[in-house]
């Protein structure tokens, strides 16, 4: 198996409505990503796309449609999907097109515009759940998601307020992001809590705002790195892991992620990773709603069952903190256009790793990050550990 | 390393099936390849893969149905948006990542469940240049057909040979929903479509699961039955946009062929012992042919009259039956042809055997509007 690494990336504003159109949004996010690996479109073999439901845009076959903005045209072009998981997925399929030796160069591009679903993106969630067992109760993910927050925080006795102080601390990271839709480097544990009920226990500000972007990073294999003098800013992919529980969403112990634990242990057997918390400097877990990152954070190791929360509370998880997490702003503070969180997932790891976060940047110096999504129907897991 | 393919599965081909589900059929297909194999997804498979598209199933998003009837639970498991071809290529690299030693591959079409196909179709074209002008979307395929037989030098009469052709070949296969005795007159008697294209020369949707099961070289010469190596694999887009693309000699097709040739080291002319290539139109076979270099230009509609893609002649193809005789199962199709060429390869294809078949090429097509296919060279022996 050949050594890959990233050696680009880049990613346009995050935005609840951007006029661009989808193949824009990927054009621009793929020639900066190729712009910051030295390299044009002629010099990649392959290129991954990452979008998430085709209903948003209204245009079946989405990938299709969007191939030549993202410099699939005469090219072999792979779309993958696994729902919010996508975010990352697409990642790991760009790692497999290089590892393989089936391409050199991989050109990983995702996008996603939900503006153009009217009259809000939810709606096209009515569309996600078993037409027979689950759809009659006509459900939206706010209400599950509430389901699963409630459940982890009565099983574990987790107060309110640790969940959202994470919504806190990661939109107030987002402040030194040229990105971010929802930054506010003032906000504060009050305004979180006090903020609209959505769904008990579930808050306005609990959630992140669904966006318009695209976001590319560029995959080399060890030969090309070497050629093209990209040491200096290549971060390797160490391990990678994915993973899918059962349809059956109500049949399932919601109270740890057991699809991300399994997905973390693939990419840590991989990566010769063994004590997660010690050989691990930081981590981008995905958090489209507070709870999230702490469930994730459970699932992947780096805290122990019901005392992600704790971490957060003890300031472990701040930027300037032993463990920083969502060093980005993430998903609450950056935006959450699904599958282009892969710019501040995949391509927050690249930018910390080599260290060209800007304000970002973690204080300390870090050598090994993992960052992981969540997809589908509470039951995708997938995981990305990268080091220098 | 090489990869090899070690189960097949195929549920029957039929306009409809009211008994199964969608998931049941996805457990049908899967089950076969894996008594096939001999093995037990649930302890013996490293990753799962299905090519499906959410339109066509119905849902916002469709990968969450995936895992359960497919024995993937907790397991490795992710959606292609592509054809079935693509998604053997994504086993393909995952096994040579050293990531699976085994590698499910799924594709199915419950085209049945689909009220509106045609108005899927035409969301599929460009939402601002082409939808708003509206139409049946197989106006394409006329367009297209026209291009191609006035760029070529291919007839008319060439595309009605290849129609009745398939469908009287599909005669043979157990699988094929759409098996008919029709002449070359009859298909050209057909009802006009969109000139030049008339009835018969379209391909009918139909229901149906294909699953294989692929492993690295190791597990798969332990297993039940003869691997069938891919010894080359490619695929390829060419522009989205009607305006731009190749209309005559389709680019996907030619790119997909070199990647794949590239990498099974062989040249096309007398490599293969049989074809199976796309032909959701009756044009599309005669194309890809001339496409991937399996006919020179102009010359398809020739070799096709002359009897040289019979099974007795020089290169058989579509002894299957093909997207015409079989019914055009989406994004199944490809993997349709893949698992043919398997049978014929191992000696099992019953009366559609082509004698002493040793290397086989796939070729395959998404179907209107896409420009993507794949290309996949397979054969047996060492």
């Amino acid at each position: 198996m050949r050594k890959v690494a990233v050696v680009g990336a880049g990613m346009t504003l995050f935005r609840r409505r951007l006029q661009e159109t989808g193949k824009e949004l990927s054009f621009e996010a793929a020639r900066m990503a190729l712009d910051q690996s030295k390299m044009e479109i002629g010099d990649v073999d392959a290129v991954i796309h990452g979008t998430a439901p085709d209903a948003f845009d209204g245009v079946h076959m989405k990938g299709e449609y969007l191939l030549d903005g993202s410099g699939g045209r005469r090219k072999p072009y792979m779309r993958v999907f696994t729902g919010g998981g996508t975010g990352v997925f697409s990642a790991i399929a760009g790692y497999w097109h290089v590892a393989s030796g089936l391409a050199d160069v991989a050109l990983v591009v995702n996008e996603e515009k939900m503006s153009s679903c009217q009259p809000h993106p939810q709606s096209v969630f009515a569309h996600i759940w078993d037409p027979i067992l689950d759809r009659p109760l006509k459900p939206n993910l706010v209400w599950i998601f509430a389901m699963e927050m409630n459940r982890y925080m009565t099983v574990h006795g987790i107060p309110y307020e640790d969940i959202a102080r994470v919504a806190v601390k990661n939109k107030r990271n987002a402040a030194g992001h040229p990105c971010a839709q929802l930054p506010d480097a003032n906000i504060t544990l009050e305004d979180v809590m006090n903020s609209e009920l959505m769904a008990w226990p579930v808050r306005r500000l609990d959630i992140s705002p669904p966006s318009d972007g695209a976001a590319a990073i560029v995959l080399a294999s060890e030969d090309v790195v070497r050629k093209r003098r990209l040491r200096d800013q290549a971060a390797w992919i160490k391990g990678v892991g994915w993973c899918i529980d059962s349809t059956m969403w109500t049949d399932r112990d919601l109270v740890f992620p057991e699809y991300v634990n399994r997905a973390a242990k693939m990419a840590y057997r991989q990566a010769k990773i063994d004590r997660p918390r010690k050989q691990i400097d930081f981590a981008e877990p995905y958090d489209p709603f507070d709870y999230k990152e702490l469930h994730h954070l459970e699932g992947l190791g780096l805290a122990d069952k019901g005392k992600a929360g704790l971490m957060t509370r003890e300031g472990i998880t701040e930027r300037d903190g032993d463990f920083p997490v969502c060093p980005s702003g993430g998903l609450l503070g950056v935006g959450n256009p699904i599958a282009a969180t892969l710019g501040i997932k995949v391509g927050e790891l690249y930018w910390q790793l080599t260290g060209q976060a800007g304000k970002r940047q973690i204080p300390k110096e870090v050598h090994t990050g993992v960052t992981q999504a969540w997809g589908d129907l509470m039951q995708y897991g997938c995981v990305v550990v990268m080091g220098t | 390393m090489k990869v090899g393919i070690v189960g097949v599965g195929i549920t029957p081909f039929r306009p409809t099936t009211p008994e199964f589900s969608w998931k049941e059929l996805m457990y049908d297909g899967a089950q076969r390849a894996y008594a096939d194999a001999g093995i037990d997804p649930r302890t013996d498979v490293g990753s799962f893969i299905t090519c499906a598209e959410d339109y066509y199933e119905g849902f916002g998003i469709f990968d969450e149905f995936t895992p359960d009837q497919l024995g993937a639970v907790l397991r490795p498991m992710h959606t292609v948006g592509g054809d079935g071809v693509q998604g053997l290529a994504n086993a393909v690299m995952q096994i040579r990542s050293g990531l699976a030693d085994v590698v499910v591959v799924e594709s199915h079409s419950k085209a049945s469940d689909i009220l509106t196909f045609n108005g899927i179709v035409a969301h599929g074209l460009d939402p601002i240049w082409n939808k708003p002008l509206g139409g049946h979307p197989n106006y394409l395929a006329g367009l297209e057909m026209d291009a191609f037989l006035h760029g070529s030098g291919n007839t008319v009469k060439d595309c009605a040979h290849i129609a009745a052709a398939n469908r009287q070949a599909a005669l043979l296969n157990p699988t094929a929903a759409y098996p008919s005795r029709v002449t070359p007159d009859q298909v050209a008697a057909s009802a006009a479509l969109w000139a030049p294209l008339r009835t018969l020369d379209a391909s009918i949707p139909a229901d149906g699961c294909v699953v294989l099961v692929v492993a690295g070289e190791q597990p798969a010469r332990a297993m039940a039955s003869e691997p069938v190596w891919i010894q080359g694999i490619g695929w390829a887009s060419d522009s989205p946009s009607l305006e731009t693309r190749e209309w005559v000699v389709p680019a996907y097709a030619r790119l997909a062929a070199e990647m794949a040739y590239r990498m099974a080291k062989v040249r096309p002319s007398g490599a293969f012992d049989l074809a199976e290539v796309d032909d959701k139109f009756s044009y599309k076979q005669l194309q890809h042919l001339e496409a991937i270099g399996l006919a020179r230009k102009g010359q398809a509609g020739k070799m096709a009259r002359r009897g040289d893609l019979d099974a007795g002649g020089r290169l058989p193809t579509n002894v299957s039956g093909g997207s015409l005789g079989c019914g055009n199962v989406l994004d199944a199709s490809g993997l349709h042809r893949v698992a043919e060429a398997v049978m014929q390869l191992r000696g099992e294809a019953g009366r559609r055997q082509v004698d002493g078949a040793k290397r086989a090429v796939v070729q395959s097509w998404r179907g209107l509007p896409a420009a993507t296919g794949a290309v996949a060279v397979l054969g047996v022996g060492k």
